[in-house]
């Protein structure tokens, strides 16, 4: 039998376990990707408006703090405070993705040109409308962006959610290196880059939509 | 109209940007405030629509105190125009001018035909560029825009911050020449912020000039060039634009007063006669007390030699007030009569303009200022 014939016969015998791995890393992504943007995004967009300077320090250091951290210590730490499985998963990875998300929608807020600010105000826009009409529409390309290649980094993460029991991808390549299947590992690493590409292009589209509408 | 009184500026680190300033903004009119950077003339006019506010003394709009009006409000009715252009990239041209009427929640049929028409109005096809975005247009036609944005919900007033200063000298030129044109379509109040001395003088009806947060100087452009108040007005206007307008002798050197008249109760005939005789086309009409009262036209009469003199008088010719300036009186004259009748205040016929004269005295001019050259 030919490798290739094989992988086949793996795929046809494991199927159903392949996907629910997939199903459930899809779900950790997902729920941490979604739980960042809500509380990221409007958090930088509250510090680009903010004065004080060393609060904005002090947000970014505890942001790159979370950033340094090796991830699989990170997890490791969740685990006395928060136990194992779901929860202390997205937690930690939550935790890791604030910094570029938080760093790209920062700086694309702060790239609107203040001609086009001043603009917009001596035009009458008051606050909110100027916020949801001109600043957020011009800093969609940057905000986007951060939100990609956060979402891509997250995928790649959360394979290492299944060491702390909240299984995913993770697991399959986990249970690969235990009993030494090259077709295991293989297939979870496959999976969650296909993932991570196809997340990318649905949320370049999203932007597009967003974008004209 | 829009009154500054006793207006104070001082910021928190006790930079006193504005001192006591007064000014009325003429209705209807371009008001240009100029002066050198730091002067605090972009300031004085983001005062007015709030976009800083002054720290003593108020500003009326229309007899309503500014501060009681909710800023959003107040600046949805005043258009605004920036330095940069400031168009909002991610909208359409359609969108950027119809932002202000978007706001203000017009009709979208009513929105439509005012974007169409103020397009039309700096000779933009609407078909062509509705649809594009600012960064497919070049600058001059992006400022058009931005001009014709703050223009979009008809305002009374509109703010204009430097607004052709980023452009290459030829569009600045254009778009000169087209806010004349608009303006005298659409007779708004502007307050335009400047540096540039030329385009203060060719755009103005008033100059405020500033300096160090104070009024240094009011008025016309020709005021401004007559009377220089101090040293720094005559510096910032520059010696040769001040040379260039003063060097024209007064009027009166202009005015013949040996000239021809008739006088109002004699016959077609007789007028015919005086024109022919000295060789003119038109001759100016006078009461017995010797009044003004209009001209008679050569070929007029000469088609019309049946009717009474009374019937010929065309008393909507061009005259000239005695005491003009010489300067004015050239931009006015347009050579249909050959005649220019010169009144005195009181109606009486002083004399008439000298045209031979006046070209000598304009070729000597011209010889001497390329002499200089």
């Amino acid at each position: 039998m030919t490798l290739f014939q094989e992988y086949i016969t793996y795929w046809s015998e494991d199927y159903t376990s392949i996907l629910s791995y997939m199903y459930e890393h899809i779900i950790i992504a997902l729920t941490v990707i979604t739980l960042s943007v809500l509380f990221t995004v409007p958090l930088a967009i509250f510090m680009t408006k903010m004065k004080n300077e060393l609060v904005k320090t002090i947000i970014f250091n505890i942001a790159n703090v979370f950033q340094t951290i090796p991830t699989i210590a990170l997890l490791a730490i969740v685990i006395p405070l928060l136990g194992i499985g779901f929860v202390p998963a997205v937690v930690a990875l939550f935790l890791y993705s604030l910094l570029p998300l938080l760093r790209n929608t920062y700086a694309g807020m702060n790239s609107v040109d203040s001609e086009i600010i001043e603009a917009a105000k001596g035009m009458g826009y008051g606050t909110v409308q100027r916020l949801f009409k001109i600043e957020l529409p011009v800093a969609l390309p940057y905000v986007m962006s951060g939100i990609r290649v956060s979402s891509v980094y997250i995928i790649s993460w959360t394979t290492l959610a299944a060491l702390i029991g909240a299984g995913g991808l993770g697991d399959l390549i986990l249970a690969g290196i235990g009993y030494n299947d090259t077709f295991m590992i293989f297939t979870g690493t496959f999976i969650a880059i296909i993932i991570a590409i196809l997340l990318d292009v649905i949320l370049g589209k999203v932007e597009k939509v967003i974008a004209y509408s | 109209m829009i009154e500054l009184k006793s207006i104070e500026k001082v910021y928190e680190d006790g930079f006193q940007a504005l001192k006591n300033i007064d000014l009325a903004f003429e209705d209807g009119k371009i008001n240009v405030l100029i002066g050198p950077s730091g002067c605090g003339k972009t300031t004085t006019m983001k005062l007015l629509n709030r976009l800083v506010d002054y720290t003593g003394g108020e500003i009326l709009l229309d007899g309503t105190n500014i501060k009681d009006v909710n800023p959003i409000e107040l600046r949805r009715h005043m258009g605004f125009v920036i330095q940069n252009i400031g168009l909002f990239p991610h909208m359409t041209i359609y969108n950027n001018v119809a932002a202000v009427p978007k706001l203000l929640k017009w009709p979208k049929e009513t929105i439509k035909e005012r974007v169409v028409e103020l397009l039309e109005l700096v000779n933009l096809d609407p078909q062509t560029y509705m649809n594009r975005y600012p960064s497919e247009l070049s600058g001059g036609q992006q400022q058009r825009i931005g001009v014709i944005r703050a223009l979009a919900a008809e305002p009374s007033i509109i703010l204009m911050d430097e607004p052709f200063s980023a452009l290459d000298p030829i569009s600045r030129e254009q778009l000169q020449d087209e806010l004349l044109r608009l303006q005298s379509e659409i007779n708004k109040t502007i307050i335009f912020v400047t540096h540039d001395m030329d385009e203060a003088l060719k755009i103005a009806d008033q100059i405020i000039l500033m300096k160090d947060g104070q009024i240094v100087q009011k008025g016309s452009p020709k005021e401004i060039i007559a009377n220089p108040a101090d040293d720094f007005v005559k510096d910032f206007i520059g010696e040769k634009r001040l040379a260039a307008e003063q060097e024209l002798p007064p009027l009166d050197t202009f005015i013949s007063e040996s000239f021809v008249s008739i006088q109002k109760d004699r016959s077609t005939a007789e007028a015919i006669e005086q024109m022919t005789a000295h060789k003119i086309t038109d001759i100016p009409v006078e009461t017995e007390e010797g009044i003004y009262y209009g001209s008679i036209n050569l070929y007029h009469a000469l088609a019309n030699r049946d009717k009474k003199l009374s019937d010929l008088i065309d008393s909507d010719t061009y005259t000239v007030e005695n005491g003009t300036e010489t300067q004015q009186v050239i931009k006015q004259l347009d050579g249909t009569y050959t005649t220019t009748p010169v009144i005195a205040e009181d109606g009486q016929l002083v004399g008439t303009l000298d045209p031979y004269k006046l070209l000598h005295e304009w070729h000597v001019m011209s010889e001497t200022e390329r002499g200089d050259q």
